[in-house]
């Protein structure tokens, strides 16, 4: 390490009080200068924190942007989920091989490159993308990928690479980037118009308990997939003891599948920071912390100036719009690639200066979250449906939407439908008329809710959108008929498998050995006892995994063999000598024969 | 009095202090919950989900869910055996345990465990994975393919002996213990006699120069199963 690197890791310490808990900002500054965190730099970000080494080795292996070795200038990670897949996937990631010469996870020997894959970056309307360090590419192709390449070579600035710029605030100079909206449907209570300040001032003319009873007589259910109850986990934590509390925004968005929070956060920022003020003042917190997904870093100096503006404009900071005592103030906490993170407990611990564990439950974040104080974690959707109950009234919400789920909801549509992207539509909609709506005449099956949801078949498309029946959190990705609903599942379970934080054993083990099961399936070594096999493995890692992930990971599987059975019994067969398919005896002597100098052992067939 | 409550487990009525966990107040009652991370007297982890119990109606570990008032935990049902079960089948599959020629065999809690249970082979195919062996330290070692992943030395570590020598790096498969340092556990303050060393329920951190030295027939689990210590204090507290 050199002196400049040690005098920049030292400054970024100091500037960050060398506080530990602020460990996240300091690596990902790190990997930003240096694309890497050397062990070196990690002695000495220990030594100035005052951690162990190893807790910050801990945390940078953990995160999928923060690397120990070195990476390239530029850092080229495609997108890799399903509607990838489907939309040039293969192609793209064959190009880019060609283009520069390197394989997956290589980086080119001029130190120029590094070509990667990472999970959905919640671009599914405009696939295939790709992040180029921040800089987000949309709608590739192959040729597309040449001219990139091409200029990169140039300038190594991908920045240079946004020849247009994408429709709204993806135009705005601190975006800059070529992001469209694909605003499809406007409801009432996001997508229109919105005066910083209005819902705050009515907001602060009530007491905090008002507040917090307007929250509920609306029936607010959290947006972010689980649907609690807003009003009562506010309750809880105003009524927590604490010295300080905290109110968290989830940004995290990382459910394949989903990316109408990037939209609101392109779009309406007011709204959410307005609903996350609002919060502060019912609950009685001082700070708030949002919580901005790593792949989302080219919306973070556009949301740093609105909160500056805000500022400006006494809607943050002290005596809020002249309100004695209710001083509160907003910050942004990057991620750094790690969908986990978007569990509650886990964005705690990231936001910690921890890797992203999720804690052991009790306590709950009302009673001891962020630092161990009361903490209310909510999604960016449900901050800005707070906005607008205070803003209109309790009552003008409920009227929306259905009983037990009263309001809209934003749906992140994607895959093979006309009409792809966001559409705020009313709790209650059917799947068939959304599928109607989004121009998607043809459509076998559904993923409701992302991997972790549910896929549902045409006798199911009369079933509704609401959290009594088919709960989500926005997202919905639609498939055709030729679609392989295997090949659909098969993408969920890597991607799980990638994201399992590793903490439990049943998450950690459990999604590796569904994974390669269902390989085995795929290739045509399946025999009828896998699909009971499956079954009881997906129950037991449902109901013994530490949290959430684990609890909804093998739903792919179990889902899919529910609604499509014979996507399954097609491919599964008896073997008639009673061998078990599944062995392969040339591979499983592979080594013994290799040591002993044979070639290939021949049996009879 | 007011800070003990009662629940029930299998049926069983039960009192004990006011925020204990469902597995302490179960000990404490001479009932066994199997359990591979946890360790008294170091803080709970929750990570191996082999103390697995219905409370409520809901599975739960009993090492870090506290009993509430009149709480009903299920613990010798065929459902939580089937699940116990299960997850030592993937703590077996997941590393590359070789129980005939293992130096902690006979005092290994997860050979132990399975024992106990009756698995005589896991269900699930190996993983077969390629772990390291840090040998570099001059008394002690860790054979990561024998690690389970339960921070039993880790916490140890940190809580009991007042060293930071260990952590946890990368994150889901490939997750694994590692020293506090660039080149492994010869450049930590890690020493043969700290309570780390005990904390480890397999052959993973071991001790150099002292493997085989008890007898068959002399160690832990030779002649009862696990758990038996506990059950046995309550048979003879009850007469
Ligand atoms: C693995 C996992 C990932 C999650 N990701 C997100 C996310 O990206 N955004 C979100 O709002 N909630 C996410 N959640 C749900 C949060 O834990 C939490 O319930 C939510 O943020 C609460 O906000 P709400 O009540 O407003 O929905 C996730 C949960 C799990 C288990
Ligand atoms: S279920 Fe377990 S391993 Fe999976 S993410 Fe949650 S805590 Fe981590
Ligand atoms: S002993 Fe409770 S989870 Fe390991
Ligand atoms: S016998 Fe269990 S780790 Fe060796």
């Amino acid at each position: 390490m050199n002196l400049a690197e040690r005098s920049f890791i030292t400054k970024l310490c100091q500037s960050c009080g060398k506080d530990p808990h602020r460990l996240m900002d300091i690596i990902i500054g790190v990997q930003g200068a240096y694309a890497r965190v050397s062990g070196d730099a990690m002695n000495l970000i220990a030594a100035e924190l005052g951690l162990p080494r190893v807790d910050v080795e801990s945390a940078v292996s953990f995160y999928q942007f923060l690397s120990k070795e070195q990476k390239g200038h530029v850092r080229i990670r495609l997108c890799d989920d399903i509607i990838d897949r489907m939309y040039g996937f293969d192609r793209i990631l064959k190009a880019f091989s060609e283009e520069l010469g390197i394989g997956l996870n290589q980086t080119t020997p001029d130190g120029k490159f590094t070509f990667e894959t990472t999970a959905c970056i919640g671009m599914c309307d405009q696939a295939p993308a790709a992040l180029m360090n921040n800089v987000v590419v949309t709608n590739l192709n192959s040729d597309s990928v040449h001219d990139l390449v091409e200029s990169l070579r140039k300038n190594l600035n991908p920045e240079q690479l946004v020849k247009k710029t994408g429709n709204g605030n993806n135009s705005h100079p601190l975006v800059r980037a070529m992001v469209q909206n694909n605003i499809r449907r406007r409801g009432p209570v996001i997508f229109q118009d919105f005066t910083p300040g209005e819902a705050l001032r009515k907001g602060l003319a009530m007491s905090p308990m008002e507040v917090i009873r307007s929250v509920k007589t609306a029936r607010l259910r959290g947006r972010g997939g689980a649907g609690f109850p807003t009003g009562m986990k506010w309750e809880f934590t105003r009524a927590a003891a604490g010295d300080r509390k905290f109110i968290m925004c989830n940004a995290d968005e990382g459910e394949p599948g989903t990316f109408k929070d990037r939209v609101i956060l392109t779009e309406k920022p007011n709204l959410i920071f307005e609903g996350m003020t609002l919060a502060g003042y019912a609950i009685g917190a001082g700070e708030g912390i949002l919580y901005l997904r790593g792949e989302y870093t080219y919306l973070l100096d556009f949301l740093n100036e609105t909160l500056k503006e805000r500022r400006a404009s006494g809607l943050l900071g002290k005596s809020i719009l002249g309100k004695d005592g209710f001083d509160f103030d907003i910050r942004i906490q990057l991620g750094a690639g790690a969908y986990i993170c978007g569990e509650e407990t886990a964005l705690i611990s990231s936001c910690e200066g921890l890797r992203g564990d999720p804690k052991n439950r009790p306590p709950f974040p009302a009673q001891k979250g962020y630092l161990g104080y009361p903490t209310v974690v909510n999604n960016v959707e449900t901050f800005c449906c707070v906005s607008r109950i205070i803003e209109h009234g309790a009552g003008w919400f409920a009227e929306h939407g259905t009983k037990g789920s009263s309001g809209t909801k934003l749906l992140s549509v994607s895959g093979d439908c006309r009409m792809p992207g966001v559409y705020e539509v009313p709790f209650g909609i059917s799947i068939h008329e959304l599928l109607e709506m989004v121009g998607a005449d043809d459509t076998y099956a559904v993923q409701i809710g992302g991997p972790s949801g549910q896929l549902i078949g045409r006798a199911d498309f009369q079933r509704t959108i609401c959290f009594d029946d088919l709960a989500t959190g926005g997202a919905v990705m639609i498939f055709d008929e030729d679609r392989d609903v295997l090949e659909i599942v098969q993408a969920f379970m890597d991607f799980f498998v990638h994201e399992s934080c590793g903490y439990c054993t049943p998450c950690r083990v459990g999604n590796v050995l569904l994974k390669k099961k269902l390989e085995e399936i795929r290739a045509g070594k399946g025999e009828p006892s896998d699909l009971e096999y499956l079954k009881s493995l997906g129950e037991t890692i449902k109901a013994t995994s530490r949290c959430g992930l684990g609890q909804t990971s093998p739903n792919p599987i179990l889902t899919s063999m529910a609604h499509f059975p014979d996507a399954y019994l097609k491919l599964l067969h008896e073997d008639k000598q009673g061998y078990q398919p599944t062995f392969d005896l040339d591979e499983a002597v592979a080594t013994a024969a290799r040591i002993a100098g044979h070639g290939r052992v021949h049996h009879e067939d | 009095m007011s800070n003990t409550i009662t629940f029930s487990i299998d049926g069983k009525e039960i009192e004990c202090k006011a925020g204990r966990t469902i597995l302490d107040a179960a000990e404490e009652n001479g009932i066994y919950i199997p359990r591979l991370c946890h360790r008294k007297g170091v803080s709970p982890h929750g990570s191996c989900r082999v103390c697995t119990v219905i409370a409520n109606g809901k599975p739960m570990a009993a090492c870090t869910t506290p009993v509430t008032p009149g709480m009903v935990v299920e613990n010798d049902a065929e459902e939580v055996t089937a699940m116990r079960k299960a997850i030592i089948e993937m703590l077996f599959v997941e590393g590359n345990h070789f129980c005939m020629f293992c130096e902690k065999s006979g005092n290994c809690e997860l050979q132990a465990l399975a024992y106990r249970f009756g698995i005589a082979a896991p269900r699930y195919p190996y993983l077969f994975p390629h772990r390291e062996i840090d040998f570099g330290h001059p008394d002690v070692f860790i054979d990561h393919n024998r690690c389970i992943l339960c921070a039993r030395c880790i916490r140890t570590s940190r809580e009991i002996d007042g060293k930071e020598v260990l952590g946890f790096v990368e994150r889901g498969p490939r997750k694994k213990v590692a020293a506090n340092a660039e080149h492994g556990l010869r450049e930590t303050e890690i020493a043969v006699g700290d309570e780390a060393m005990a904390a480890c329920p397999v052959g993973a951190l071991m001790p150099k120069h002292v493997g085989y030295q008890v007898p068959i027939g002399k160690r832990e689990f030779d002649h009862e199963p696990i758990g038996s210590d506990i059950e046995k204090e309550a048979k003879a507290s009850t007469k």
